[in-house]
């Protein structure tokens, strides 16, 4: 190393040093510190004792755990497909050489700048059973249906019925694409225009330009938004507590790891269970992460290399 | 902005927290000890304690009180007494208490109390008792309260039923119901007369009406009690009677408790069990023509098991690590007598946790049946949440059985078998830690 590069060096970390100490105190120290503190009976206030893998032990054989575990599977298996879907379409959509363009990003937009508890208390009033917006619009539809058919559907009570209620939080998220329909218009509007033109001489229908053309250069800002989506969807935490005035919804269907971690920590005095949700929730997504990038490898391409 | 503009601005920001530093100082610039004060109260319960504050302040000469509304209470003082900067006194619910003090986070107060010639026998007995755990006093009484029949008198009139006659037993209970409970053509539920549900927030402890426990001792769970499975057989019995669906249908249009679409004022719900600050609400959002009774929540045997009511009540305490415990436990004692415990409780407009109460207290109190919820307080059957750590766990999780139950999803014996199980199991991991740990704290605590 010259003089040169070792001036440089030091110049470039004392640059980024707010950065470094930032992440050691911030990040470092409390992951570390709560892989320690999962191996420990701790309850804040006492000194923590050292109990091994107790608390994985009772993690194991405590079935709320579980209820938790399989609610944020769910609900990640089905609000990570759905917000890609429903944001790359908008963004096509919202793509279209159209009049008002501007206009309808905008209105696509709002949503995703309605700050999340006052989007979940909105939710909590649409997704009302009796004088809920979403079932006076659904239910006439189905009146149509009864009548025709002869049948009883009713629509839910979307928010005090265990079957529905994570169908409930599923809906009020995806009102909050807004964010990644942007990111998404981003990656559209830098497809290469001479492919397009390429394939309309060609005789190419949309799809086959959507298909072949857009997909592949897009894929990088589809595998971000996956990766955000997997992140966010397995920390929900903000939207259900809020709906369910900070319980776990009927039944416990709407207990998400995130909010068992928060029970524990701070309503029950438990921090070292806490920190063993923690550390296995951070598993869960470290995995998940790594297998996407994994995929990736396969399916997303990248111009510069 | 100039880059000297910039520096400015940010010094400014920097020196903004030692500011507010100074201004926390000036209150002790007399050379009085300032004692932080931390309470939940806000709206007109906080001017009620702050009135009190300030009289305190006005008296004293050594003492400063510096009182502050604090949101959600119960977590910060953990993070501040952990972090070891907590407040000088702080009101926590009675039901914290024993995780609180089995954690360490608080003083003992046996020693400050027998100096300052604190009588026990000054108290109803019930509160003096929540002060208490493992044999220590932690806490002096705030304001406290409990919870009664509360009904509304139009709708007995209209269902043909004497309203100066609320019902003795859950027998009755349920015959009444019947007569009030008013249904659609269509089958659909209007009116009810009542609804464990609404707005069930005790739906943990309905075996008190029929004379059972949660705990035994402090290491015994007994959620599956004869007389707790009597009770949620009774909260069984509703969805079984009525219909699940039409029993969420009815609930779905309630609106919020403090609100006037509160089922209970708009006539959707004709009894309900509810605290003494029920006055509140009905003066605050209930219509001006609304006519209500108080009565003891009937029991299941009224023969023998009569004035049943769930106690709460908010304490002062001093959290551990507090910098003066002497001039705070001094406030304490002086919100305990009776001028201004007296002074706050009709401010709060609660009863008194005292034994002796000056007449011209029930002459000045809006709330027309505050003596019926103070004879309740003093009933033998008067009972508070259960005393142990693992309180707010067992009460979620039987919160949890109530929806099962309700939705059919298990019957009352399944559902508080899986709560036995689990909350006894609960306990005993509490109890292991609690031996670790009771050497130390137990000897530290006799020396304080």
């Amino acid at each position: 190393m010259t003089g040169q590069e070792r001036h440089n060096l030091r110049v470039g970390l004392l640059f980024i040093s707010p950065w470094i100490v930032g992440f050691l105190v911030l990040c470092a120290y409390p992951l570390v510190s709560s892989v320690y503190f999962s191996l420990c009976d701790y309850s804040v206030l006492s000194p923590a004792v050292f109990i091994g893998a107790q608390n994985y032990r009772d993690l194991a054989a405590d079935e709320v755990f579980w209820t938790a575990l399989y609610n944020t599977f769910f609900f990640a298996a089905l609000a990570i497909p759905l917000g890609l879907l429903v944001s790359l379409s908008l963004a096509v959509l919202l793509n279209f050489e159209a009049r008002g363009r501007g206009f309808f990003r905008t209105v696509f937009f709002l949503p995703s700048l309605v700050p999340m508890v006052c989007l979940a208390v909105l939710w909590q009033w649409m997704l009302n059973g009796e004088l809920g917006l979403v079932n006076s619009t659904i239910n006439p539809v189905l009146d149509v249906f009864n009548h025709a058919l002869g049948t009883h559907w009713q629509a839910p009570n979307w928010l005090a019925e265990a079957r529905y209620a994570k169908w409930g939080i599923i809906f009020t998220v995806l009102w909050g694409v807004g964010n990644a329909v942007v990111i998404f218009l981003a990656g559209l509007q830098d497809v290469p225009r001479h492919l397009y033109e390429s394939a309309d001489i060609d005789g190419a229908s949309f799809w086959q330009k959507t298909l072949h053309i857009t997909l592949p250069v897009i894929s990088p800002v589809i595998y971000f938004n996956m990766i955000m989506g997997l992140i966010g969807s397995f920390q929900v935490f903000a939207v259900p507590y809020v709906m369910t005035g900070g319980g776990d919804g009927p039944g416990r269907s709407l207990l998400f790891l995130a909010t068992y971690l928060y029970q524990n920590a701070f309503d029950y005095w438990n921090m070292g269970y806490a920190c063993a949700i923690g550390v296995i929730l951070f598993a869960i997504i470290l995995l998940l992460t790594l297998f996407a990038t994994k995929l990736s490898e396969r399916h997303v391409y990248y111009a510069g290399k | 902005m100039t880059a000297f503009r910039y520096c400015r601005f940010f010094f400014a920001l920097c020196l903004l927290p030692a500011g507010l530093g100074l201004q926390q100082l000036s209150g002790a610039a007399d050379g009085r000890t300032v004692i932080r004060y931390w309470d939940k109260w806000t709206g007109f319960e906080a001017d009620a304690m702050r009135a009190v504050v300030d009289d305190f302040n006005a008296s004293q000469d050594r003492i400063f009180v510096e009182f502050n509304s604090v949101s959600q209470i119960d977590r910060r003082l953990m993070l501040a007494t952990a972090g070891g900067v907590p407040p000088d006194v702080a009101g926590i619910w009675a039901i914290n208490l024993p995780v609180y003090s089995e954690n360490n986070a608080l003083t003992p107060l046996d020693k400050l109390a027998r100096n300052a010639g604190i009588n026990p026998d000054d108290y109803i007995p019930v509160f003096w008792k929540m002060c208490q755990y493992r044999d220590h006093l932690w806490a002096l009484p705030a304001t406290p309260s409990c919870n009664a029949l509360i009904y509304n008198k139009k709708m007995f009139r209209e269902a043909g039923l004497d309203p100066d006659k609320p019902p003795r037993s859950i027998a009755e209970l349920e015959a009444f119901n019947e007569k009030l409970t008013r249904r659609s053509a269509s089958g659909r539920l209007e009116t009810i007369g009542h609804v464990p549900e609404e707005p069930g927030w005790w739906n943990g402890l309905w075996g008190y009406w029929f004379g059972g426990s949660m705990v035994e001792g402090d290491s015994r769970i007994t959620a599956t009690s004869p007389e707790n499975v009597a009770a949620y057989r009774w909260v069984q019995s509703y969805p079984e009677r009525f219909g699940a669906d039409r029993l969420l249908a009815l609930r779905d249009g309630f609106g919020n408790f403090a609100s006037p679409q509160n089922p209970f004022f708009t006539g959707r719900v004709a009894m309900i069990l509810q605290g003494s600050w029920i006055y509140n609400f009905i003066a605050n959002y209930a219509p001006a023509d609304f006519e209500w009774g108080v009565a003891p929540f009937p029991s299941n045997d009224p023969d023998h098991l009569r004035d049943v009511t769930i106690v709460e009540c908010d304490l002062l305490v001093i959290p551990v690590g507090a910098k003066h415990p002497q001039e705070a436990f001094e406030f304490m004692r002086y919100v305990n007598t009776r001028g201004p415990m007296e002074k706050l409780c009709l401010g709060q407009r609660k009863f008194s946790p005292l034994q002796e109460c000056s007449p011209t207290f029930f002459e000045a109190h809006p709330n027309p049946f505050i003596r019926t919820f103070l004879e309740l307080a003093k009933s033998p059957n008067a009972r508070p949440a259960p005393a142990v750590t693992t309180w707010g766990e067992y009460n979620a999780d039987m919160k949890n059985a109530v929806t099962r139950i309700w939705t059919g999803a298990a019957t009352a014996e399944e559902a508080l078998a899986d709560v036995q199980k689990r909350q006894q199991k609960n306990l005993d991991r509490r109890h292991e830690r609690w031996h670790r740990s009771e050497p130390v704290l137990t000897k530290s605590w006799s020396e304080q």
